[in-house]
């Protein structure tokens, strides 16, 4: 059986906190502890008028993936969740051809 | 949608809602499910077959458990019984409540005349859509006061539109109106979108949904942001446009400049409906692109490449954003801008601006409920003879005439205050917030209604009402306040926490009592039935089983006298057409024509000032976190957020040994604020940035302390009735200060 992965696109993750507080929701995380957290790149100016500036959710050892959402047929809690759409689950199969379509700003985990 | 919007699961149910408040957001009507176990709000979820939001969610709402059970939430009717300000409160009944409320203000209104009570309103809850009702046909006032001095949120924008287009808010088009949205065939995303002094996706202003913009920027849109911030949005911009603060008319005019110099507009449009154009060709010939780049800071071959770019792009929707509100030059900001997107023929045609009528619906309703107010009376209204260009437009007070009338008892003295989800001495919806404190402490009888006990709440209630959140009572929201009516959505009741009644439901209990012939309603069921039926042909019942009414659109309906009351072509101004040169502001006494003037406190206009504060201070950037001052005791959201943050360049705060993290105070000739410093390079050297709605929960609640408000009230540095000619917008986004740490 292929395994499955989370396909964000940091080109569009404008860094709302939801997936992290929609997944300590799903999860009953306690404070202090994440299921997934942003990171930030940035932000700084690269050349002339062109800015790096990046939200990059990782997800952590306390995310399954959403295993029994996964079950009922939803979407894991943070990509359902996700304003800006940013977010995939499928099998890697699946994301790494979208990321290759996508072409760049866009980052693959297995938690 | 699903007909059923209750569903029972397991021993639990969920209930499908459109939010909107409190707590507070615009009526942007995101889509969710409230799912309920044991009288208790156990977990929200976006709801996927929302159209617009699609099952997405924001924080706030993610979090809303936590706000409706929180430990500190109000959820029965209180009396003060200490002094005013010690916090001390016993629970009363709504019987009890309601025979003080009435027996005080039917005393009050025997002794002085019903206009010496004035309700306030905040800005953005449900409650904008009661607050007035509840003044003009419950309490039987013609005061009702938004306090934010020049009426700076919305309001001028609103009535700019309604003087120079003759229509409603001029909203983006971003397919909200159509169930199948972007895919509908009438529609085309536009190629360029102008974000101007507005960031949507934290704020989802007046309705529009915020993250629409990733939507179509993933659709092809690009952004130009014009912005005295690099904000994350701009760094996903094709331009950027970082101008000095205040100085927004003077770009629009340079637009303005290059775009009819080098013949880039829409003849036919201009031809056919606008009036005053040549009037406008010469004025803008004051405003070259040199002199532009020396008034705003922004090159003037930027200035060349962005108007061509805005003329030539079809269509391009140009977005405006409260840096139109709070500038007193921003009703000649608002008038061009208006005038650049109907030059270039981007008025009311797919992914231009969408245009609806001026009200409609329940903000249509509000207002018409003025009617219940006799002439003699309407005539007392504060500052609304003075102030012609705001009282025709907006059916409030003057705000800082407001203030005045607290401060001198003139032209009569104010004494009773009803507060509606208006937490405005912490620094939101009011300038110079400490004056305000001082004068409303001359109110004898003071209602207060909100969810928690906040500074103001404190420190003038003397009877507290408790507002239901949006979990809690059934609604209707309506995108821009019926303004633009994008779609409509049910808020639907899931259950009960204490005794608490929504803004309706005051409304009508209140106005059985005093006014009984404007309440004949018995249910807040049959309210919204009276209110939906004749206008949309549907009842609540069937707004509840729709989940949201998406109304289609129209597109140019100028051409098609869709505009007009009498049904002809045309625009619904003075002439029929859309006036770049305005018959209204100049029977007001002001220039008909755009034009730019500086800031009242800036190194131009006040150098003397400058060098004792050198830096410009812009304020109120909004976070994901919070919606205004609320959300400060949600412990998932503070931890997200928990301080206040200014924002300074690295080498302005190298010069002033201002390190990461560090608390700094800003201050100038009116105030000074605390808040913690953040280094970053995406703010200009000599700009810093200052967030709002600051106050502590955590911090004693009894005066002086106020939960902390007086310690980073950043609207203390904000001037009292600095505003323009006609009455609109004073200088939040534009004052000068100084940044020193605490120690």
């Amino acid at each position: 059986m292929s395994r499955n992965g989370l396909l964000i696109d940091y080109e569009y993750c404008t860094g709302c906190h939801s997936c992290e507080v929609a997944c300590r929701n799903e999860h009953n995380i306690p404070r202090g502890k994440w299921g997934i957290k942003l990171t930030e790149v940035g932000p700084w100016q690269v050349n002339g008028e062109e800015w790096e500036w990046d939200y990059i959710p990782v997800p952590t050892v306390l995310c399954d993936l959403c295993k029994e959402r996964v079950a009922k047929g939803e979407k894991p809690s943070c990509v359902h969740h996700c304003l800006g759409q940013a977010m995939e689950y499928g099998t890697l199969e699946e994301l790494a051809k979208k990321m290759e379509s996508k072409g760049k700003k866009v980052a693959l985990f297995i938690p | 949608m699903k007909k059923e919007w209750k569903e029972q699961q397991n021993g639990c149910y969920t209930v499908r809602t459109c939010g909107w408040s409190p707590p507070g957001d615009h009526p942007v009507g995101c889509g969710m499910k409230l799912h309920i176990k044991d009288g208790r709000l156990v977990k929200v979820e976006g709801d996927a077959e929302h159209p617009i939001s699609q099952g997405r969610l924001c924080v706030r709402c993610l979090s809303l458990p936590e706000y409706v059970h929180h430990p500190q939430r109000i959820t029965h009717p209180m009396k003060r019984v200490g002094e005013r300000g010690e916090n001390k409160w016993q629970q009363i009944s709504w019987d009890e409540a309601w025979d003080i409320i009435v027996e005080k203000t039917n005393a009050i209104k025997k002794n002085y005349g019903a206009e010496s009570i004035i309700v306030f309103g905040g800005t953005g809850r449900e409650a904008c859509l009661y607050y007035y009702p509840l003044g003009f046909a419950s309490l039987g006032t013609p005061n009702v006061c938004y306090p934010l001095s020049g009426w700076s949120c919305y309001g001028p924008r609103c009535a700019i539109t309604d003087y120079i287009l003759g229509a409603g808010y001029p909203e983006i088009d971003f397919a909200g109106h159509f169930p199948d949205r972007y895919d509908n065939p009438e529609y085309k995303v536009p190629e360029y979108i102008v974000l101007w002094g507005k960031m949507p996706l934290m704020s989802n202003p007046d309705g529009f949904y915020g993250h629409s913009l990733i939507d179509m920027m993933k659709r092809g849109a690009k952004i130009i942001s014009v912005d005295p911030r690099i904000n994350w949005l701009s760094t996903r911009a094709a331009h950027r446009l970082q101008l000095r603060p205040g100085t927004d008319t003077a770009l629009a005019l340079g637009l303005l400049h290059v775009i009819i110099n080098e013949d880039l507009y829409d003849h036919e449009f201009v031809d056919k409906w606008c009036y005053g154009f040549d009037e406008l060709k010469e004025r803008v010939q004051e405003y070259p692109p040199e002199r532009v780049e020396e008034i705003t800071w922004v090159k003037k071959e930027k200035i060349v490449e962005v108007a061509r770019l805005i003329a030539k792009s079809k269509p391009t929707a140009i977005q405006w954003g409260l840096a139109v509100d709070e500038n007193p030059n921003g009703v000649q900001l608002g008038h061009a801008i208006l005038a650049i997107s109907a030059i270039t023929g981007n008025l009311d045609v797919p992914g231009g601006i969408t245009l609806g009528p001026p009200a409609t619906l329940l903000g249509k309703w509000r207002v018409e409920t003025r009617s219940e107010l006799s002439e003699e009376l309407w005539e007392k209204r504060i500052g609304a003879k003075e102030w012609p260009a705001l009282s025709m437009a907006l059916a409030t007070t003057h705000p800082d005439e407001t203030l005045d009338t607290l401060e001198t008892g003139k032209p009569y003295k104010l004494r009773m205050g009803w507060f509606n989800s208006s937490n405005f001495i912490t620094p939101t919806n009011s300038a110079q917030p400490d004056r305000w404190y001082r004068a409303l402490k001359s109110l004898e009888f003071n209602v207060v209604q909100d969810c928690f006990m906040t500074p103001t709440a404190v420190a003038f209630a003397d009877i507290f009402l408790p507002l239901p959140t949006f979990a809690e009572h059934d609604g209707v929201v309506i995108t821009h306040f019926g303004r633009n009516a994008i779609f409509v959505g049910a808020m639907n009741k899931a259950f009960e926490v204490g005794e608490c009644k929504s803004d309706i439901e005051v409304c009508i209990e209140l106005g059985k009592r005093l006014n009984p012939e404007a309440w004949p309603w018995n249910s807040v069921e049959e309210f919204f039935d009276d209110q939906l039926k004749p206008e949309l042909g549907f009842d609540f019942n069937d707004l509840r089983e729709m989940g949201i009414y998406q109304p289609g659109y129209t597109y140019r309906k100028h051409e098609k006298g869709l505009l007009r009351a009498d049904g002809e072509p045309g625009f619904n101004t003075v002439t029929g057409k859309v006036e770049l040169s305005s018959t209204l502001f100049e029977m007001w006494g002001e220039d008909p024509l755009p034009y730019y003037k500086e800031p009242f406190y800036s190194p131009v206009s006040t150098p003397e000032l400058a060098k004792e504060y050198p830096l410009i201070l812009t304020t109120g950037a909004r976070t994901f976190t919070s919606f205004h001052s609320e959300h400060r005791q949600i412990s998932t959201l503070r931890e997200i957020t928990p301080d206040p943050i200014m924002e300074i360049h690295p080498d302005t705060a190298a010069n002033l040994g201002i390190k990461e993290g560090d608390w700094v105070y800003m201050e100038n000739m009116f105030g000074k604020a605390k808040e913690k410093a953040h280094l970053t390079p995406t703010i200009h050297p000599k700009v810093v940035h200052a967030a709002h709605g600051w106050w502590y929960p955590e911090k004693p609640a009894a005066e002086p302390s106020l939960f902390g408000v007086w310690e980073s009230n950043i609207n203390t540095l904000i001037p009292h009735k600095h505003i323009g000619k006609l009455g609109f917008g004073a200088p939040f986004k534009s004052i000068l200060c100084k940044v020193y740490k605490t120690e």
